[in-house]
C-alpha cells in the first residue's frame, strides 16, 4: 500500500527505482543519459550534505533572491468574501519575479561544481528561461534557454529579459509549440551535448533527479513560510489551507515541504491546475481531469494523452501551467490524499486576478490567479477561524498582452 | 537463440562477408500502403526492417524522424496500422527479420502482455523501446524473450565499463550501438576509426553479440564503418521520404534507389 512517510524528506521517499509509490517518477531515458543522470544524481547528493555548498545557496538565496519574501494578509479580500482569513505568500518579490529563481541558482550553482561552463533549460511562461540567464550571468555561465514559439509570442516581456541577460533563446516549432516541446527539445540538445553542458528542468520533471533539485530548491519558500506563520500566529494554525497552482508542481511542492507531516486536517494541500477555456474539452489538468499514468520526459506521471499513448494537445491562457504532465510528486501526493487537485478556467482565473488586483497591492501573475480563484470559491463558506494562505509565486507583469486584450487597457 | 530469422540474418551476412545493411523507417508515413509498398521494394537489399511506431513526443529523435512521424501521425497511423503493415510485410517475406522500435508510453497504453502477444501472432522479431534502458528494461526483456523477441539493448559512448558489462550479459543475440552524443540523423561528429575502437571495445566484451552501429549513418558513411556486424540506416531514408514528397515524386522509386546503393557500397 502507497504511504507517506513522516521525517523523510518527501524527495527521497522513492524505490531503488526512483519511482514514488512503485508508480510515479523513474528514469525513462536514452541509454546516453544514463551516465551524465547517474553523475549528477552523486554530484548533487553530494552536495546537499555539504555545509558549504549549503552556506552558499543560502548566500545567494539571502543577497541575490532577497529571502525571506513577505507574508502578508489581504485585509479587503478576506472583508471581501467574509468568511477565512486569507493571506498571501509573495513570492514574486523573488528577484526576477517568480519562484523560478530559486531552481536557477541552484542549478547555476551545480553547473559550476560539475565544471561545466554551458547551461541549458526549458520554459514555458518564459520565468524559468528568465531565472535561468540570470543565474547564468551572475555565474558566468553561457546559456540557452528552450521555448516553444506559442509562448515567445504571449510572453514577449521575459523573452526580452532572456535576451538582455546575454542568454540565446532557441524558438521550438515543433508539436503544440508549447512547455512540452520546449522540454523535449531541451532534452534532445542535452543527449547530443551532455559532455560539456549542464540541464537544468524549469521545473519539478523530468527524470528524477531533476525533480529532485528542483524541488529541495524552491522548499526555501515553505522554509520560510513555517517561520512567518509561527510569528503571525504564535504556532501552526489548527485550520490552516495552502492553496498553489500546478503544472509542473515546482512551486506547489515549495510552498507545503515543511508542512508535509502534519495531519491533513489540520494544513490541507489545495493544488489548483489549469482547466483550460470555459464550455472547452481542453485543459492542462492531468490530477483533476482523470487521466491516465503514462510516460512523458523519461518519468511515469498522470498526463494528458490518447489511447495510443501520444501526449494530447493542452491549452491554458497560463503558459506556465500549459503542461499535459505533472511531478511525480504531485501524483504521489494525490494517490496517499495528502494533497486534493481540482481545477480552474481561463475565465476564473482572469476574474480572480480582476478582484485581487481591485482589492489588492498585489498583481499576480495568471498562474497564481488559478489558486486566487479556488481561495475566492472556497473562503466564503469556511470559518473565520480558517487560514488560507495563497502561494503568490509569479508577477502578473510578463501577462500584461494577455491582460491587456482580455480585459482592456485600463484593468487595473 | 531467441529468434531464429534475426541470428540468420547475420550468419548469412558472416557469410557473404559483409555487415548486415538495417534500414528504418516510420509505419505509416505518409501512409500505411506505402510504408508497405517500400519495405516490398527494398526488402531484397536489406537484411533486417526496421519499423517505427510513429510518438508525438520522441526525446531521443532529430528531426527527420519527427517530421517522419509526424507526418505517419497525421494520416492517423495508429499501432494497429503498423501491426498490419507488420502482417502483409510478413505474408510475402516470412524470414526477413522486422523489429519495430519505439517510446515505452506506446507499449504501456496497449497493455505489454497484449502489445507483445500481437508482435509475435503476426511474426515480429525484434523490439527496440529507446527510453527504457538497463536495468528498467529487465522484467520487459524478459518477457520479450519468452515470446521469442529479440529485446534490443542499446549501449553509448558514454556507457561505463561496468554497465557495458551488465548489459551485454543481459542483452540478446543483437545490441545496438549509438556511435556517438546525439539524437538521430546528427551529423557524424565522430571519425569513423573512433567509432570502430570504441566499438571493438564492445565486440570484445560480448563476441558472440550481434552488435550494429547505428546514428549519424548515411550513404556518405556507410563504407568507413563497414567493419561492424550490422549497420542502420533511418534519418537518411525518413529525409528522402520528406524530399520526394515535396517534389511530388514517388517515394518508393527514391527509397529503393537509395538502400540499393547502400547495399553496394557494404559489398
Amino acid at each position: 500500500m502507497m504511504k507517506l512517510l513522516k521525517g523523510k524528506p518527501i524527495i527521497d521517499q522513492h524505490d531503488k527505482s526512483y519511482m514514488y509509490g512503485g508508480k510515479f517518477g523513474g528514469n525513462f531515458i536514452p541509454e546516453t543519459l544514463k551516465k551524465p543522470i547517474e553523475d549528477l544524481t552523486k554530484l548533487f547528493n553530494k552536495l546537499r550534505r555539504d555545509k558549504k555548498f549549503i552556506k552558499e545557496r543560502d548566500y545567494y538565496f539571502k543577497n541575490y533572491v532577497g529571502s525571506p519574501t513577505s507574508f502578508i494578509k489581504l485585509y479587503n479580500l478576506t472583508e471581501h468574501l467574509g468568511g477565512a482569513q486569507i493571506y498571501a505568500k509573495v513570492v514574486s518579490e523573488a528577484n526576477g519575479g517568480a519562484h523560478k529563481i530559486y531552481n536557477a541558482i541552484v542549478h547555476a550553482l551545480i553547473c559550476k561544481h560539475a565544471g561545466k561552463k554551458y547551461i541549458i533549460g526549458d520554459t514555458g511562461a518564459g520565468y524559468a528561461g528568465k531565472m535561468l540567464s540570470m543565474a547564468a550571468k551572475k555565474f558566468g555561465l553561457k546559456c540557452k534557454i528552450f521555448m516553444g514559439t506559442k509562448d515567445m509570442a504571449r510572453q514577449k516581456p521575459n523573452c526580452d529579459a532572456i535576451r538582455a541577460n546575454g542568454a540565446e533563446i532557441i524558438p521550438v516549432d515543433s508539436g503544440s509549440k508549447t512547455l512540452v516541446d520546449a522540454v523535449s527539445e531541451c532534452m534532445r540538445y542535452w543527449v547530443a551535448n551532455c559532455d560539456t553542458t549542464h540541464m537544468c528542468v524549469g521545473s519539478t520533471v523530468g527524470p528524477n533527479i531533476f525533480v529532485k533539485i528542483c524541488a529541495w530548491s524552491t522548499a526555501q519558500i515553505s522554509r520560510e513560510l513555517i517561520v512567518q506563520i509561527n510569528e503571525e500566529f504564535g504556532k501552526v494554525p489548527k485550520k490552516l489551507k495552502l492553496i498553489n497552482c500546478v503544472g509542473g508542481g515546482s512551486s506547489a511542492i515549495g510552498f507545503w515541504n515543511s508542512f508535509m507531516d502534519y495531519n491533513k486536517n489540520q494544513v490541507e494541500f489545495i493544488g489548483v491546475e489549469a482547466g483550460g477555456p470555459k464550455k472547452s474539452k481542453l485543459h492542462a489538468a492531468p490530477l483533476s481531469n482523470k487521466s491516465k499514468i503514462g510516460i512523458l520526459h523519461g518519468a511515469a506521471q498522470y498526463v494528458v494523452q490518447d489511447k495510443e499513448g501520444q501526449i494530447k494537445e493542452t491549452h491554458s491562457i497560463s503558459a506556465g501551467l500549459d503542461y499535459p504532465g505533472v511531478s511525480p510528486i504531485h501524483c504521489f501526493l494525490k494517490d496517499v490524499k495528502r494533497a486534493r487537485y481540482i481545477s480552474a478556467t481561463d475565465e476564473q482565473a482572469l476574474d480572480a486576478y480582476k478582484l485581487v488586483a481591485k482589492l489588492e497591492e498585489i498583481r499576480p501573475s495568471l498562474e497564481p490567479s488559478h489558486a486566487f480563484a479556488e481561495a475566492i470559491r472556497i473562503a466564503p463558506k469556511l470559518s473565520k477561524d480558517t487560514i488560507i494562505v495563497v502561494n503568490s509565486c509569479g508577477d502578473a507583469k510578463k501577462d500584461k498582452l494577455i491582460l491587456d486584450k482580455r480585459l482592456g487597457k485600463n484593468h487595473d | 537463440m531467441i529468434n531464429s530469422n534475426i541470428t540468420l540474418a547475420f550468419e548469412n551476412c558472416k557469410l557473404e562477408k559483409r555487415p548486415a545493411l538495417l534500414t528504418y523507417i516510420v509505419g505509416g508515413d505518409p501512409n500505411k500502403n506505402t510504408t508497405l509498398k517500400i519495405l516490398n521494394s527494398i526488402a531484397p537489399y536489406v537484411d533486417i526492417c526496421e519499423i517505427g511506431m510513429p510518438h508525438n513526443t520522441s526525446v531521443a529523435d532529430g528531426k527527420q524522424i519527427q517530421n517522419s512521424s509526424y507526418r505517419a501521425l497525421k494520416a492517423h497511423t495508429k499501432l494497429q496500422d503498423v501491426f498490419e503493415i507488420v502482417k502483409k510485410f510478413k505474408k510475402t517475406d516470412s524470414t526477413k527479420p522486422v523489429i519495430l522500435m519505439g517510446y515505452f508510453n506506446q507499449i504501456l497504453q496497449f497493455g505489454e502482455n497484449k502489445f507483445l502477444q500481437t508482435c509475435k501472432s503476426i511474426g515480429v522479431d525484434g523490439l527496440i523501446v529507446v527510453d527504457l534502458p538497463f536495468p528498467e528494461n529487465k522484467l520487459f526483456s524478459d518477457k520479450c524473450k519468452k515470446n521469442s523477441i529479440n529485446f534490443v539493448q542499446l549501449v553509448a559512448p558514454t556507457t561505463s565499463n561496468e554497465r557495458l558489462k551488465q548489459i551485454i550479459k543481459n542483452s540478446h543475440d543483437m545490441i545496438y550501438y549509438i556511435s556517438m552524443l546525439s539524437t538521430t540523423g546528427g551529423k557524424l561528429k565522430v571519425s569513423s576509426k573512433k567509432i570502430l575502437k570504441n566499438y571493438f571495445k564492445i565486440k570484445r566484451l560480448g563476441k558472440n553479440k550481434n552488435i550494429v552501429i547505428g546514428f549519424g549513418i548515411t550513404e556518405k558513411t556507410i563504407k568507413s564503418l563497414k567493419a561492424a556486424d550490422g549497420l542502420v540506416v533511418g534519418s537518411q531514408l525518413c529525409k528522402a521520404i520528406g524530399d520526394s514528397l515535396k517534389a511530388h515524386k514517388n517515394p518508393t522509386i527514391t527509397l529503393n534507389k537509395i538502400v540499393k546503393s547502400l547495399r553496394s557500397k557494404i559489398q
